[in-house]
């Protein structure tokens, strides 16, 4: 590969939702942005390759397409007026600013923080803010967004237009939000980053390929929210789980593309440059001293990651850690990891009572891992013919085939 | 821009709260109206008359039919409206949720088409 196209790519990768979310910014439109940098990409790929790549890709790309916009813009109010329909100028996100740009300056401005806020708006529906997401802040094709998300192109294409449209009628604005709503706002930009994370995470053998791409990509959006709002808790809780779990991705599938569960993970296989960099920034989180759901998560995943061997697992700080998730969450599947810890830590007894507890209220009823977890502890107390009733009740409930042996063969274990 | 705010709510639950209720409930509308037109927000406004005196109008064919009651029997029923002024739809929902009726039923906020010649203006 060329230099030129080297860097072209790389720019490319790095700078598309900078640069897109600068040009949304200026032309009020996001079709009229896409389709400027789409061809100031096109203009840079011939231009470059002749004449060398310019000191400041980014800065480069963004002039040119900006020029782009101008132009296109002039050319529908010109046709607009002409026609005397409804005014291009009223359907816009807000009226034309002529920003100065120039090509050798190294600054250019961030706009990332509106982009990100306006994608994850929450008058758009979840399926539409990730899809948004990926397109303008990510760069992703929708081609690539339709393989990932396991629905057709013309789904998605569909699902990216009637986004947009709304984001024009309604006027949804291209801001970051006003402090009353934010603690809100930024809790969906993160359900939104940590949904494309786990889109890729729980992928099946087969779609690796893409979908570890999709767990990069939450990844990297996790970082620019990170930097664009730095000393954020939870955005670095967030940032930190998401490194923390992909660190043992080559762990969690064996050969066979089946799942291996984090009891039984060669640790060793754990990538120790993200366990590292996840455990720092869970710390720095928890230091500012604003707990929330990531952090306690990544912290729990963090001290996981700390133990080289499944019997080093420091049971107790878990279960701390758990409780306070408790506190803040109250969900019915954070106390029933709650009890599973308990019944590492103190011993069966204290997690089924705690288990039983948290299954009382029956959110937990068509839940697999609720009786299967149930059964394992009543198999430790050697209450054998209760065990096997509630594996045989868990057993359906999963369509999951590691789990499904896993429950055939603890019965074949109980009934022999 | 002008943004219409319709307001649903469970007609017999409304029907049903106490008259002092009500009375503070119509106040904290009054309060809001007035705020909204100080600042020109306020377009229009009303509270509408129960669905028992709704009547639907279709013409097919050239003939009108004209039928008892609302157009759609739903969980909750368009019990009133604002159209307002804002400059964009944080503006309007947050305008939405000092509707006292937001507390227990539910405001459609819905952008209007603008025409050419209001742009303008």
């Amino acid at each position: 590969m060329s230099q030129a196209r080297e860097t072209l790519e790389k720019v490319f990768r790095e700078e598309y939702g900078r640069i897109v979310a600068t040009l949304i910014r200026i032309s009020g439109s996001f079709d009229l942005a896409e389709e400027a940098l789409q061809e100031a990409f096109t203009s840079a790929a011939s231009k470059w390759e002749r004449e060398g790549t310019p000191k400041n890709p980014g800065a480069w790309l963004t002039t040119v397409a900006h020029h782009k916009v101008v132009d296109a813009i002039r050319r529908d109010k010109t046709r607009n007026e002409k026609q005397d329909e409804i005014v291009f100028e009223s359907t816009r996100l807000q009226p034309f600013a002529e920003t100065e740009l120039r090509e050798d300056t190294h600054e250019y401005p961030d706009d990332r923080l509106r982009l990100i806020f306006t994608c994850c708006h929450p008058s758009l529906v979840r399926e539409a803010q990730v899809a948004l997401t990926l397109r303008t802040l990510g760069g992703l094709t929708t081609t690539e967004i339709a393989h990932a998300f396991l629905v057709s192109e013309a789904t998605l294409a569909q699902r990216l237009v009637r986004a947009k449209q709304k984001i024009r009628l309604a006027r949804i604005p291209y801001e970051v939000p006003s402090l009353e709503v934010m603690g809100e706002r930024l809790a969906a930009v993160r359900a939104v980053i940590y949904l494309i994370f786990n889109e890729g995470y729980a992928a099946s053998a087969g779609q690796n390929l893409i979908r570890n791409d999709l767990c990069a990509e939450a990844i990297r959006l996790g970082r620019v929210l990170c930097e664009l709002l730095p000393n954020e808790p939870e955005n670095m809780g967030l940032l930190a789980l998401m490194l923390l779990q992909d660190s043992r991705r080559d762990a969690r599938v064996n050969d066979a593309g089946e799942l291996v569960t984090l009891e039984e993970q060669d640790r060793s296989r754990w990538d120790a440059t993200e366990i590292a960099e996840g455990t720092r920034l869970v710390q720095a989180a928890l230091s500012l001293r604003r707990v929330g759901n990531y952090q306690l998560q990544a912290a729990i995943a963090a001290v996981h990651a700390e133990a080289k061997h499944a019997d080093e697992t420091d049971w107790r700080q878990i279960v701390a850690l758990y409780g306070e998730l408790l506190r803040i969450t109250s969900s019915p599947v954070v106390a029933l990891n709650h009890a599973a810890a308990v019944a590492m830590s103190e011993g069966p007894e204290q997690g089924l009572r705690l288990l039983e507890a948290a299954g009382a209220a029956g959110a937990l009823q068509n839940y697999y891992l609720f009786h299967a977890s149930r059964a394992d502890l009543l198999r430790r107390l050697n209450r054998l013919d209760e065990a096997v009733t509630a594996y045989t009740t868990a057993l359906p409930l999963t369509t999951n085939v590691v789990e499904q042996n896993y429950i055939r063969r603890r019965l074949n274990e109980l009934k022999q | 821009m002008k943004y219409m705010l319709l307001i649903y709510q469970d007609e017999p639950s409304w029907t049903a709260v106490p008259e002092t209720e009500r009375q503070q409930i119509y106040g904290e509308y009054r309060k809001l109206r007035t705020e909204l037109e100080s600042k020109g927000q306020f377009v229009t406004g009303s509270q509408l008359q129960p669905i028992s005196t709704a009547t639907s109008v279709r013409v097919r064919d050239g003939k009108e039919l004209v039928t008892d009651g609302p157009f759609a029997e739903t969980h909750e029923q368009l019990g009133g409206y604002f159209l307002i002024e804002a400059k964009n739809l944080d503006e309007a929902t947050a305008i939405a949720a000092r509707i006292p009726s937001a507390r227990t039923g539910t405001i459609e906020v819905r952008p209007l088409v603008e025409t050419a010649a209001e742009a303008t203006a």
